[in-house]
């Protein structure tokens, strides 16, 4: 046996990893993946904004004192809440182009996406402007501010603070859900993924790497949300 | 040309009700499974075993951390890679049990950290088994803060099954995928789809919200 034996017993190891777990095809594809990975953070990025901007104005309408824009503002959250984003998407991609809509898949998801959110996030900043106790806005009263004034020095100060950590978790389930865009065909991370797999069906390798981006993405997310509640605290 | 359209979708219907009877079968049977691993999972998480709660911990931040349909494509890929290959309603299943756990594991831990540690002293002092403590007094108080967020998570995995039509389980949503292609009206065919969950879904969500108000008058009478 001898070197030579040490030598094939390397390069036995060698090719069982690689039979395992194959890097350097990774190496290849790192280029497609970075390039999928901003892909997934500005689609959620610019979905966020949105749902954000839907959210703030789904949730005004719905403690407005209007009968109308309350319900509308509760029909909107209700049947978002209640039907699965992959049937929206769908609804979306197969319905805008019966209706005379031609725009791309990543305006179709980003459509999507902002709408699914902007439900979640309207109830978030719900519970956040309802958290604050209905007798400090008494106080604001008796002590003669503006709706405005109480708005600004009362309410929004002590209920940005609580929303911050659930609407955090709520770009958490966004950058998630952003990866059901790949199922009409936008290339980002999950769409990575499903190429490697399909040009050299190394699914392993292919998901794996997919699913490591995504948990660095959330680990961020999580930390940020996990600084601001201590933050909260020692406030 | 709509209304052709319309009478075709009519006549598909008990194409989309198999589909839905499907979607029940895929989140029914993991709901149920993932509830009993869920409690389990949680009540080992707050204990003080000494490597399995941190191993949960680390495994529920993985699940939580990666999207859904990643999760379906390991299990239905990459499981067979190494020797487990599964069809595809089975993968399903396993897939979204292995969800459902992960989130019921953290519910039930919140509920029972909720619980004051006086309970548990006074439990430990009147002479009850560790069992017992749990059976009767930590439990019992647990399910008021467990109950309106387990039925709103069920809501989300109903959802959640969704996704598993990706790796072809002929679901509500694949019914309507594969619809679409023949009824080239997406509104009214994903439109039909959507309908179908809010009936199983809105339900839910209602009574999710009548517990959480209900709960919280007990928790403030107490």
């Amino acid at each position: 046996m001898g070197e030579g034996g040490g030598d094939t017993v390397a390069a036995t190891a060698r090719d069982t990893m690689l039979k395992v777990f194959n890097f350097r095809v990774i190496l290849e594809y790192l280029p497609l993946y970075m390039k999928c990975f901003w892909a997934t953070i500005w689609l959620s990025g610019l979905s966020i904004v949105g749902a954000l901007l839907v959210g703030t104005l789904a949730c005004a309408m719905r403690l407005s004192r209007s009968r109308l824009l309350t319900n509308a503002a509760g029909c909107y959250i209700e049947s978002i809440r209640s039907t699965p984003l992959l049937a929206q998407i769908y609804f979306l991609y197969f319905g805008l182009p019966s209706l005379g809509f031609r725009i791309s898949e990543e305006v179709t998801g980003v459509i999507a996406l902002t709408l699914n959110s902007g439900a979640y996030t309207a109830e978030i900043i719900r519970a956040g402007i309802l958290s604050v106790s209905y007798g400090q806005i008494e106080a604001g009263m008796a002590t003669g501010l503006s709706y405005l004034m109480r708005m600004r020095y009362i309410v929004l100060p002590q209920a940005i603070g609580a929303t911050i950590p659930p609407l955090l978790g709520q770009a958490i389930v966004l950058v998630k859900d952003s990866a059901l865009l790949s199922l009409i065909s936008i290339a980002e991370l999950t769409r990575a993924g499903q190429m490697l797999t399909s040009e050299r069906f190394m699914p392993a390798e292919a998901f794996l790497t997919t699913a490591v981006l995504y948990l660095i993405i959330y680990y961020v997310l999580k930390g940020l949300s996990e600084w601001w509640q201590k933050r909260l605290i020692f406030r | 040309m709509w209304e052709f359209y319309l009478k075709e979708l009519v006549h598909s219907l008990p194409f989309f009700l198999q589909g839905l009877w499907i979607t029940f079968a895929v989140s029914g049977l993991s709901l149920v499974a993932g509830t009993v691993i869920g409690f389990a999972l949680g009540i080992i998480r707050v204990s003080r075993l000494r490597f399995l709660p941190a191993i949960i911990g680390g495994w529920v931040d993985v699940i939580r951390g990666t999207p859904f349909l990643v999760q379906v494509f390991i299990v239905f890929f990459i499981l067979p890679e190494a020797g487990i290959r599964l069809e595809a309603f089975p993968a399903a299943v396993l897939a979204l049990t292995n969800l459902a756990a992960c989130f019921i594991c953290e519910i039930v831990a919140g509920g029972i950290l909720a619980v004051p540690p006086g309970q548990k002293e006074a439990a430990t002092a009147s002479g009850l088994t560790s069992f017992h403590q749990l059976r009767h007094v930590i439990l019992p108080q647990a399910m008021r803060v467990i109950l309106p967020p387990l039925v709103g998570q069920y809501v989300l995995l109903i959802k959640d099954s969704s996704v598993v039509s990706a790796i072809g389980v002929t679901d509500v949503t694949r019914a309507g995928w594969l619809t679409v292609q023949r009824i080239p009206e997406g509104l009214m065919v994903f439109g039909l789809v959507g309908i179908l969950y809010f009936v199983i879904c809105y339900p839910l969500i209602r009574i999710s919200n009548n517990l959480e108000r209900r709960m919280t008058v007990v928790a403030t009478r107490l």
